[in-house]
């Protein structure tokens, strides 16, 4: 039996009857399309799935789509706003806090989650709030980086690390916590 | 002589756009209509005898379309060939069918397959598959199956030995006979899993009318794959296009060809319809091949001062199950020549028993025999210091190659191209301020921290390599570079090139060397990789040579295209060829600058070809194979200082210094970041990692639960700093450095750790150095030299 949900996803809402059984990252990838979050593992370890859900960092790959339904999603590709990469991307393409990239959508979001409790991470905070996020690449260094210029941007332009959109007050559904 | 703008400058990479938008499209991200998706039945047991597969209630649970067990592929999918037969060694190359048909040998090997409208109800129908088994013996270790009782793999390989095969050179019974004191010691190379972020996958894609396979597939080389493939599914090579889109990094776990791809493309020809396969975790933790795991007893002959007389020994090298493509060159050509690293060593006779086991195959992973062999004389090294009374880094001074002595053969026979190791090392020694932690550590611990100190003066053998090397090593396939050099009417440039960069940025580099070629501005070029359909063939990317090999042919085909404007320009500008200079994107004679065609203006010309000399054919592209004279050698010193708690045996990195040197640098931040990602694959060899199965042969660490990969927190700061030593054959003066790190820092870290450890009189320890490892090790020795009870 199916299940109808509501989720609004990078701003916009999206109806649809889903098998229970259905991952929210599946729903995300193969229903809506959007393939930059990824699924690195099966068991929340690598993180490369992690979204924001009602504006908290969770791993999509751990929740069923119908726990979603009234929740407000972000994901890699709601970062840019018109037209304008997130800080956030721009500070990981200037300190090449990147190699393969695959875990890179889910680095950025968690990321915003730091930034957003403290908007000036020491280098052993940031490390400690990665910890949900493994990269194979790059030995985490140029991340760090990345994170503290996405800080010096963001204090500089003074903008939310976490767009408002994604923190939508109707936020409901039952996962992310 | 094009002015250099490019080379050398901090460039931001031009694949990031799409990567930073999740807007890149990797395996998992293709879709086709009517797409099927398939899940492979693997089997429990590491070794079995199949007495039958019963696949009728999988063919009726809903959603799926078809169930094929090993019966259906015979006669039409080959066995997977291995690839690298290396010479003089008897070696064995028994069958690796796609899908087992009587017999499984390790915990994965594959049984059926399940293809069904969606990957849910595949994987529902994988699990209706009934497979009834009668166990086997198992054996797992290389040294145990290689004894005359172990169980036996394959009827074609007795005693499990798929071949043996020796390095020798100088007189190793002499230097023996001389030498004031002979160092013992057994290592153990852990086996490892490589975890690229994104699993292994394939999308195949068979049209019925017209015979035409298009396989997009997570490969390091497509043009490998497609080579291999086209005989083990028998469509011809032109009408097989191998697409690697996107990767999601490798370290050598996606050169190989594996079942799951012809399994894939079987299923498309037999339905059809293109079918999806995406391997998940669990699944790439089984299958995807493991590095390392190699035991070697190992000798080192030495005079009281410290010289370096001889080496002998053995290692057993592990090889899994089956022969993957590349595994017998990697613990034999790849690791045997390399075991006199950076120093004098006179004589060595070394032996490799390459063992099958019912474990997972075992092929190249980051490193890929280097690092091994790095170990091995590195350890020696701080042991000969340790038994001799010589600082470990005084030790290596006294036996290094000296720079005046490049080009320098060494006693296993290959050349290095160029070095200068004291100088790197002399750095190092600065920027960690080394008399002055050695003193640290002769006062003594504080807080209960013994504080050790480390270090690796590595050389590593890379850009693989000369392709009449490669047949001569048993390498079956070349091991040039290639690119196409296409130059557009209005002057923009693609570069299409034969290696297949998955997260190491030659999109970038590349990039940066043809725009200073041909002096256009940078964003006038564009690298394209990856799709046999519209690249040249070529060999890939694995073994550090994307740069060496590849940057030279986009050198070598820029400089064809300069040489047919040069005449173009004389033409036009109605002077002699030989008059003709180009700098900075323009054309000019010799004296009269004014006198000046762009190179706008001159690719023009080319394409409307209203003007050309006599003779000449219109267009402007150019191609080169770039066969490269040697290998390149980069070096380095890593050093590193620990400090490690002796009440709960925890090993916290203090100082992480890198000198590396990799010739001349392209782009010096995407240098940085091969390091840094290096260092801390072979620092998670040292402190984390280990792939460990049980006696019946079931993989123990089968999660990322289980398997210690690095977390940010658990990662030290590094420092890193070059020397800059050309490599003297390559056009550019490149050498590769996408392993270096790897080769470098599971020594430094090891002998850091056993520094810390020595005033315990521990002498040696086996990797991983977990917390519970070394905590162990402190208590042991203090129970012995102490008499104290645990």
């Amino acid at each position: 039996m199916k299940h109808a949900i509501t989720v609004t996803v990078n701003g916009v809402t999206h109806q649809h009857e889903v098998e229970p059984r259905l991952l929210l990252v599946h729903y995300l990838r193969e229903v809506l399309g959007l393939t930059g979050t990824h699924i690195g593992c099966d068991t929340t370890s690598c993180g490369a799935c992690t979204i924001l859900f009602n504006g908290l960092t969770a791993k999509s790959c751990n929740l069923l789509a119908v726990q979603a339904n009234g929740a407000t999603i972000l994901t890699v590709e709601g970062l840019a706003q018109d037209g304008r990469l997130h800080p956030i991307q721009e500070a990981f393409w200037e300190e090449h806090g990147l190699q393969c990239g695959f875990c890179t959508p889910g680095m950025m979001i968690s990321a915003l989650q730091i930034l957003a409790r403290n908007p000036d991470p020491s280098e052993a905070e940031i490390r400690h709030g990665l910890d949900g996020n493994l990269c194979r690449c790059t030995g985490y260094q140029h991340i760090v980086n990345s994170v503290q210029n996405a800080a010096r941007r963001l204090k500089a332009e003074a903008v939310p690390a976490i767009p408002v959109a994604a923190t939508a007050q109707s936020a409901g559904g039952k996962g992310g916590r | 002589m094009a002015v250099t703008k490019l080379f050398g400058a901090k460039v931001k990479r031009r694949e990031d756009p799409r990567l930073i938008a999740g807007k890149a499209t990797y395996t998992d991200d293709v879709k086709l209509t009517g797409l099927l998706h398939a899940a492979i039945v693997r089997s429990p047991h590491a070794h079995a005898r199949i007495v039958g597969v019963d696949v009728s209630a999988a063919r009726q649970t809903p959603g799926v379309v078809a169930v094929f067990t090993g019966a259906d592929l015979v006669g039409k999918v080959g066995p997977l060939p291995c690839a690298w037969l290396i010479p003089n060694s008897d070696l064995k190359t028994p069958p690796h069918p796609a899908i087992a048909t009587d017999r499984v040998r390790y915990v994965g090997d594959a049984v059926a397959v399940v293809v069904a409208q969606d990957r849910y109800s595949a994987r529902d129908g994988a699990d209706r598959v009934k497979v009834e088994y009668e166990p086997l013996p198992v054996v797992t270790g290389a040294e145990e199956a290689a004894q005359p009782t172990a169980p036996l793999l394959h009827d074609q390989v007795p005693q499990n030995v798929a071949f043996r095969w020796k390095v020798t050179g100088g007189d190793t019974a002499s230097a023996f006979s001389q030498a004031d004191a002979v160092i013992t010691q057994r290592f153990v190379n852990q086996r490892l899993i490589p975890n690229p972020m994104e699993t292994r996958g394939a999308v195949a894609d068979f049209s019925p009318n017209t015979g035409e396979l298009t396989l997009w597939v997570t490969s390091q080389n497509p043009h490998i794959h497609r080579v291999i493939l086209s005989g083990v599914l028998g469509v011809p090579e032109h009408h097989l296009r191998v697409i690697s889109p996107e990767v999601g990094g490798g370290f050598g776990s996606k050169i190989f060809v594996y079942p799951d791809e012809a399994i894939v493309a079987f299923c498309s020809k037999e339905l059809g319809r293109p079918v999806k396969w995406v391997e998940d975790r669990r699944e790439n933790y089984l299958v995807t091949a493991h590095g390392r795991d190699h035991t070697t007893d190992v000798e080192l002959a030495v005079r009281r001062d410290g010289t370096l007389l001889g080496l002998r020994g053995r290692t057993y090298a592990n090889l899994g199950a089956y022969l993957s493509t590349a595994a017998p060159g990697v613990p034999t050509i790849l690791h045997g020549l390399m075991l006199s690293g950076a120093y004098t060593l006179p004589a060595v006779d070394y032996e490799v028993v390459g063992v099958l086991t019912n474990t997972a195959p075992v092929d190249a992973y980051r490193g890929a025999g280097r690092p091994e062999a790095t170990f091995i004389i590195e350890r020696l090294m701080d042991l000969a210091a340790q038994e001799l009374g010589i600082d470990p880094l005084e030790i290596r001074r006294r036996n290094f190659i000296r720079k005046e002595q490049f080009p320098h053969t060494v006693v296993t026979g290959i050349t290095y191209d160029s070095g200068d190791y004291e100088q790197a090392m002399d750095m190092a020694l600065r920027m960690l301020d080394y008399p002055a932690w050695r003193e640290r550590q002769r006062r003594g611990p504080t807080d209960g921290k013994l504080i050790g100190i480390g270090a690796c003066t590595y050389v590593e053998i890379c850009g693989l390599g000369p392709s009449p090397v490669a047949g001569a090593v048993g390498f079956q396939g070349g091991l040039w570079g290639s690119a196409v050099i296409r130059v557009h009417p209005t002057g923009k440039v693609n570069v299409f090139i034969g290696e297949k960069p998955h997260g190491q940025g030659e999109e970038t580099t590349f990039a940066q060397v043809v725009s200073d070629e041909l002096g256009v501005p940078i964003d006038d070029v564009q690298v394209i990789y990856g799709d046999t359909a519209i690249t040249p063939m070529g060999w890939g990317t694995y073994g550090s040579r994307t740069t060496p090999v590849g940057a030279a042919a986009c050198v070598v085909a820029s400089r064809k295209i300069i040489e047919k404007g040069r005449k173009i320009a004389a033409h036009m500008l109605e002077a002699p060829e030989r008059d003709i200079q180009f700098e900075n994107g323009r054309f000019f004679v010799e004296g009269a600058p004014a006198r000046a065609k762009t190179f706008q203006e001159v690719t023009l010309q080319a394409y409307l070809a209203w003007n050309l000399p006599a003779g000449m054919e219109p267009g402007l592209e150019a191609s080169a194979f770039y066969d490269p004279p040697n290998f390149t050698y980069p070096f380095g010193t890593h050093l590193c200082t620990v400090e490690v708690d002796t009440e709960t045996g925890r090993v916290e990195i203090t100082n992480y210094i890198a000198v590396d040197d990799c010739g001349r640098a392209i782009n010096p931040l995407i240098v940085d970041g091969q390091v840094h990602g290096g260092i801390t694959q072979g620092m998670a060899q040292a402190l984390f990692e280990a792939a460990v199965y049980d006696e019946q042969g079931q993989l123990v660490t089968g999660t990322m639960m289980d398997y210690a990969v690095p977390k940010a927190s658990q990662v030290p700061l590094y420092v890193t700093a070059r020397t800059e030593t050309p490599s003297p054959h390559h056009p550019l003066g490149v050498k590769g450095v996408g392993e270096t790190g790897t080769i470098a820092s599971t020594a430094a870290v090891v002998n850091a750790v056993v520094d810390a450890l020595r005033p315990l009189g521990i002498r040696h320890l086996d990797m991983p150095l977990t917390g519970n490892r070394v905590w162990d090790a402190i208590r042991q020795a203090r129970t012995k030299t102490q008499g104290v009870k645990p």
